[in-house]
């Protein structure tokens, strides 16, 4: 179910998030650690452009490798396939990038 | 042996696991599962079905289930695989069953060929015999793929083939590989384009069974992953 333009699309977001991944943890340890409270974390991502990218370019992987993931997992063991297999494919990577963006766009420039 | 009998479950029929037959079958000292099969159908029940050809593990013919791992029976000694002095012996994975321990092997066959696992010959009688270096990288990853028996133990031991049916399976992907490693073979799109298609090698998941389980010790899981290397070239390539 999957062909060479999905593989390639999945691996390279996998590499793109990789570290992401290890910029956001590092991130999350550096928030609790030090105590910031949800508005000193407002106060440092609103109005900046490296935090909507960082997180932005973050969502667009996400919901590309995930929904590509999905796919497979939701044909192997449910034998999902054709027309279905498709729409649950966009409809997962639509959704995570709508969720994410919104997510992404209240913390930032909202 | 702890007794002079073994105790022996035959998976019989399409709905294997609701026909199954236990049999006494002596057990001797040098045994293989395919001695135990054929005393069956020829001193217990002659209405057993099973293939078999060589008995020394050249034709492939001979492959089945034992105690749910797929096995060559003709060089598989009963006693690695008895549990308590029993075994189980059913029809190959991921195959339909014709009867008893028969399947269909027409799947696993089709697949080499959408795998474009032939020749694809562009010299005539004419030309000169193409050089083959024994030691160029390509051939050394060619000899080594190809002493594949067809026997499908790969391929019923495929997770990736449970689970979807259309999945080329990791013997003609093995063999689509060593051509396009054989020096002698012109067809490098043509394979690459068949194994590049919703079917193919970038469904594998490298579970590695059929490296783990294939009785010639070949590594169909790593000619895989070469597919997928060649093809993401080739598609980076097409892209640019």
């Amino acid at each position: 179910m999957l062909s060479v333009r999905l593989y390639f699309l999945q691996r390279v977001t996998a590499l793109l998030m990789a570290p992401l991944v290890l910029g956001h943890l590092a991130m999350i340890i550096y928030a609790t650690q030090g105590g910031l409270s949800a508005a000193e974390i407002l106060g440092r991502t609103q109005g900046s452009v490296l935090w909507l990218l960082f997180y932005g370019t973050f969502v667009f992987a996400v919901s590309i490798h995930a929904a590509i993931g999905v796919r497979a997992v939701v044909h192997e063991w449910l034998g999902v396939k054709g027309a279905v297999l498709e729409v649950v494919m966009w409809a997962t990577g639509l959704g995570l990038l709508a969720l994410g963006s919104r997510a992404v766009w209240a913390v930032t420039f909202a | 042996m702890t007794s002079n009998f073994l105790k022996v479950t035959i998976e019989r029929g399409a709905g294997a696991k609701n026909a199954q037959r236990v049999f006494e079958v002596p057990a001797h000292e040098n045994q293989t599962v395919l001695d135990v099969v054929s005393w069956i159908q020829q001193c217990a029940d002659p209405t057993l079905s099973y293939r078999f050809a060589c008995r020394v593990g050249m034709c492939g013919s001979c492959a089945m289930m034992v105690n749910g791992v797929p096995r060559w029976t003709c060089r598989t000694h009963i006693s690695k695989v008895l549990d308590d002095n029993a075994v189980t012996i059913g029809p190959l994975r991921n195959l339909p069953t014709i009867k008893d321990l028969v399947v269909d092997m027409d799947p696993f066959f089709d697949k080499w060929v959408a795998a474009e696992g032939m020749h694809h010959g562009g010299r005539t009688r004419e030309h000169p015999i193409a050089p083959v270096d024994e030691k160029s990288a390509a051939r050394i990853e060619a000899n080594a793929g190809i002493e594949c028996i067809n026997c499908s133990v790969c391929y019923a031991a495929c997770d990736t083939v449970a689970g979807n049916p259309e999945y080329l399976g990791p013997a003609a992907l093995l063999r689509a590989w060593t051509l396009l490693n054989d020096a002698r073979d012109e067809g490098r799109e043509a394979i690459l384009d068949a194994v590049s298609d919703k079917s193919g090698c970038h469904n594998c998941h490298s579970m590695g069974s059929c490296t783990a389980y294939c009785p010639n010790e070949l590594d169909p899981m790593s000619a895989i992953a070469g597919l997928k290397r060649e093809t993401t070239k080739s598609f980076l390539g097409r892209v640019r």
